[in-house]
């Protein structure tokens, strides 16, 4: 039982890490910044809720942790090629606009 | 025996819960984007991948362990890819300005 606080405690201190990291999304400066925030968030939620995983006895939320790992790079490439798009074509990437 | 576990758990657990602080301590405080990224993509999945060991004795079986092995592996390979594609954007936006 003592040990279920613990794993609790952990999941409420590393969702409090997420949070201040969504700091850097008001501060920027730049949108890489701003991505950088989305990426912590995949990690760290992925660390939540597989923390959760084991408090709850769910087994199965270890699954939408895998969920989540699999949709963080989506949003980073999606991201990328927005910003890749809208720059000066670099020469590795002329013919993917 | 599950007293050794035990221990092992939280010492896991709470060194994984120290790297998440250290990674949006870093996010929110280094200098500039490249420090930053550093920052997040080293150390987060440092501190996922201790949570998952720690998490590992009390996991369900031998299936629920390959589970959460595999769920960190997967975040290791997208974080270590996502993380080259947005440096290389930061690069550039960089020498644009």
């Amino acid at each position: 039982m003592a040990m279920a606080n613990f794993l609790f405690g952990a999941a409420a201190f590393v969702l409090v890490m997420l949070a201040l990291g969504l700091l850097s999304i008001l501060r920027g400066p730049s949108d890489v910044d701003r991505m950088l925030s989305a990426q912590l968030i995949g990690t760290g939620g992925v660390a939540v809720l597989l923390l959760l995983a084991v408090v709850t006895d769910m087994p199965s939320i270890a699954d939408v942790a895998l969920m989540l790992a699999l949709l963080a790079p989506f949003a980073a490439v999606a991201f990328l090629r927005d910003a890749s798009s809208s720059q000066i074509k670099s020469p590795n990437a002329s013919d993917r606009t | 025996m599950t007293h050794a576990l035990d221990i092992f758990t939280v010492v896991a657990v709470s060194a994984g819960s120290f790297f998440f602080m250290a990674g949006t301590v870093g996010l929110l405080r280094f200098p500039d984007t490249m420090t930053r990224l550093h920052a997040l993509t080293k150390v987060d999945n440092l501190g996922l991948g201790l949570i998952v060991v720690g998490l590992l004795p009390r996991a369900e079986g031998l299936l629920g362990a390959l589970k959460l092995l595999s769920v960190w592996i997967f975040v290791q390979l997208s974080g270590a890819i996502v993380s080259q594609l947005i440096a290389h954007v930061a690069r550039r936006e960089g020498r644009q300005t």
